[in-house]
């Protein structure tokens, strides 16, 4: 089979090498729905307007994209040139040695006043746990949405206000894993959101997260995809849920619904770009990065999704959402006015204690 | 004797029959044989291999030794029941080592192996490995032991003596809840950590009433099907067959929608004043839900095999039945029943396989007490890649479905299963 394509395969080359360029597939994998749609029209529209040779191709498997990626790349057939995906994801891919390294000054753009990328993208997302294989597009976080017609009087607005089934009586829904929910167990349970990870560090930690957990098991709804929890919220089926930023602003404000943001002690966390080791198109790929992931583009996503950019430029850039017209400062995770506490993960913990972990909350589930 | 041969029948060119006969057949075979290669090929390409290479990843070990070759080798000489730390030559090899994988980005992958056993494992070789690099002569066990004191610890390097080789069971260990300690003796997981005998078991039991509820509700409908008019029974056919064409993802969704607390049935019952508006049923996110929606998504499984048997079964039979004096129910119990067993084990057995290993309703309904072993599966080759661990499970399942088998076929038989 090779054998025979490969006469195929030589016209091609001569004739991309012959023609200069001629038309180039990209296969970018993302995450399909609202946050291709935002890529598509941010990042994909203007670099195929501005690069007539170039298509780029959706492929929408990012949710798998950590099994089949190890599976392209072990059988030496990778065809993805760009995949999308969280962090902690990366790092895996990263360690487990599926990544081709980034390095930032000489792949990525400076900022329009000429700070190198390296300083400009929010200090330690290109080195996130350790890692050099991820560039992060934006900010995301995992925070809670309440429902405004479930209470009356005081509205819950604090992390301990969720563990509080007293106050606001109701069900819950939160992710069905261990991480973020531990830590905000404990910070509700009154441990100082900058000891988190020395407490969970300690069985006793892990017990007492557990603990604090258990207040409220019984009334815990555990969703698996993003797309649960604001369907929770709309249905009434909860009156209070962990969720996507984005998922939330897109019920509030595109969908309207009685919910408002409770952004105490939210989880941040990045979404970005990596590139499977062993790609073959690595210099169209790195162009394609370039452009993709300069000040203005990632300010241009904002208009479409309200996650916030990963660079620090283009922060003050983010305008108002394309459609609605709203301004999207105030919807940004990164917002001072929302940020006032987050949660930043130690990657390098989890990685230590994830698999250990994650029994140990299963096993907690199945009681 | 030789009046014997000269009896020997002949065809026409002069051969013997007998091997005339033989060639013709072989000519036959070969022909049934070339057949049957397109799928034979298919099989084993599509289906042994990737099967048996998954398999083979339950007992795999090769990342230790092929990522730290030179301590791999190196400490197969240590005492690893002795209390003393291994000798400078294995902690120069691993120096070495580490300096070559963390040039290849392969220490990742070692590290990560060996955090399966030990937690910690993972930020010890990723610390050390970024400064290894600077390390360049004696004593290596010093600045080793400088850049962690956890090199220190005997326990580590047990670790690494015990996991050097190329097969392993701790993937199977740890599929039934079982470790290896320090020492390297067999322990049970702590107490908080054990999970996967819990899940095996509410698999088979929920798979096995899951089987029986299906087979509860099938039995009419099917004997329905095969004994009403066409007219009817078509109709009625097109009501089975309309919910097993439809996307499994819109049935699941569909139970969500009529179950949950402020679904449909909840309405209802508040409506009619059976239940009070704050004492609305939990009915999904739990085994209630993971059984409704499994029974209804499986009931065509059984509906099918069952109805093929039934429609065989001549109905002269239950008339002889009558007309000797048997009671409706005893000509239906003694005549009818018997001749469905096939129809009954094709879509008991048929149901039982296809639910001990479903996947994403449960995941969808199941909560926390309704998940199945399959969903942890998934998690491991999806999410932590410990391809390794979600092998052993598989194998162990594989193996679960097949002690099923021969049990069933040791008492039913399987020449009596009837597929249709």
């Amino acid at each position: 089979m090779k054998h025979a394509f490969r006469p195929l395969a030589a016209a091609a080359a001569l004739a991309l090498a012959a023609g200069g360029a001629h038309a180039q597939n990209l296969t970018i994998v993302s995450w399909g729905g609202a946050y291709t749609a935002s890529q598509q029209q941010a990042y994909h529209d203007p670099y195929m307007a501005a690069n007539p040779g170039v298509k780029i191709i959706s492929d929408d498997s990012a949710s798998e994209g950590l099994a089949k990626l190890r599976a392209q790349v072990e059988s030496g057939t990778v065809t993805w040139d760009v995949v999308d995906m969280v962090a902690a994801d990366a790092i895996v891919a990263c360690d487990e040695g599926l990544l081709e390294t980034v390095e930032p000054d000489s792949w990525l753009a400076a900022a329009p006043d000429g700070t190198p990328a390296s300083k400009d993208f929010i200090a330690g997302t290109l080195t996130i746990g350790g890692t050099n294989c991820f560039i992060p597009q934006i900010v995301y976080s995992t925070t809670f949405g309440y429902r405004t017609d479930a209470f009356k009087g005081r509205q819950p607005s604090t992390i301990a206000d969720v563990f509080d089934l007293k106050t606001f009586p109701g069900k819950r829904a939160l992710e069905k894993k261990p991480i973020a929910n531990l830590e905000w167990a404990l910070i509700a349970d009154g441990v100082p959101g900058k000891d988190v990870y020395k407490v969970l560090a300690t069985p006793e930690g892990v017990t007492r997260a557990f603990a604090k957990l258990d207040t409220i098991k019984d009334q815990v709804v555990w969703w698996t995809k993003g797309a649960q929890p604001p369907q929770l919220l709309a249905d009434g089926e909860v009156v209070i849920a962990s969720a996507y930023n984005g998922r939330l602003f897109s019920a509030i404000v595109e969908k309207k619904q009685p919910i408002a943001m409770l952004w105490d002690w939210q989880a941040f966390d990045l979404d970005g770009w990596v590139v499977p080791r062993g790609a073959k198109k690595l210099p169209a790929i790195r162009k394609y990065l370039r452009f993709a992931t300069d000040t203005q583009r990632l300010a241009d996503q904002a208009k479409y999704i309200s996650y916030g950019p990963a660079r620090n430029s283009s922060i003050p850039l983010v305008g108002k959402h394309a459609k609605l017209g709203i301004d999207m400062k105030p919807h940004m995770p990164t917002n001072p006015k929302n940020a006032k506490t987050i949660l930043l993960f130690d990657y390098v913990w989890w990685a230590d204690h994830r698999a250990e972990l994650d029994e140990r909350f299963n096993a907690w589930l199945a009681k | 004797m030789s009046t014997t041969t000269d009896r020997v029948m002949r065809t026409a060119d002069g051969l013997p029959l007998k091997l005339s006969l033989q060639k013709a057949l072989a000519r036959s075979r070969l022909r049934a044989a070339l057949l049957v290669l397109p799928l034979l090929g298919f099989l084993v390409v599509a289906f042994l291999l990737p099967i048996g290479d998954m398999l083979f990843r339950s007992v795999d070990n090769r990342i230790v030794g092929s990522i730290l070759p030179r301590t791999a080798l190196a400490i197969q000489g240590w005492d690893a029941d002795g209390t003393e730390l291994p000798g400078e030559a294995v902690f120069e090899a691993l120096v070495r080592d580490m300096q070559a994988a963390a040039k290849e980005r392969t220490l990742g992958r070692a590290a990560r192996r060996l955090n399966y056993e030990k937690p910690g494992m993972s930020s010890l070789f990723r610390k050390s490995g970024r400064r290894a690099k600077r390390i360049t002569g004696p004593s290596w066990r010093d600045r080793l032991i400088g850049i962690d004191k956890r090199w220190a610890d005997i326990n580590v390097w047990r670790l690494i003596h015990r996991e050097s080789g190329a097969l392993t069971g701790s993937y199977f260990l740890s599929a039934v809840d079982l470790s290896l300690n320090d020492r390297a003796e067999l322990v049970r997981q702590p107490e908080p950590r054990r999970i996967y005998l819990t899940l095996f078991g509410r698999t088979v039991w929920m798979s096995g009433l899951i089987t029986v509820l299906c087979l509860l509700l099938a039995y009419p409908v099917a004997y329905l099907l095969a004994t009403q008019p066409l007219r009817v029974s078509n109709l009625l056919m097109i009501l089975v067959l309309l919910p097993f064409w439809t996307s499994l993802l819109v049935r699941t969704t569909s139970w969500i929608a009529l179950l949950q607390t402020e679904g449909v049935l909840n309405d209802l019952l508040v409506f009619a004043g059976l239940i009070s508006e704050d004492g609305r049923l939990q009915m999904i996110h739990n085994k209630f839900g993971t059984f409704v929606a499994m029974v209804h998504i499986l009931l065509p499984f059984m509906i099918l095999p069952l109805y093929s048997v039934m429609k065989t079964i001549p109905p002269s039979l239950m008339r002889a039945a009558r007309s000797l004096g048997a009671t409706p129910f005893t000509a239906f119990v003694r005549v009818y029943m018997p001749n469905t067993v096939s129809g009954v084990g094709a879509g008991c057995i048929m149901v039982f396989i296809l639910s001990i290993g479903y996947y994403i309703t449960p995941a969808l309904v199941g909560g926390r007490t309704g998940t199945f072993i399959s969903n942890f599966i998934a998690i491991h080759v999806s999410e932590t890649l410990n391809w390794g661990l979600a092998a052993a499970l598989g194998v162990l399942l594989l193996g679960l479905v097949l002690a099923l088998y021969l049990l069933y076929d040791r008492i039913v038989g399987i020449d009596n299963m009837k597929l249709g």
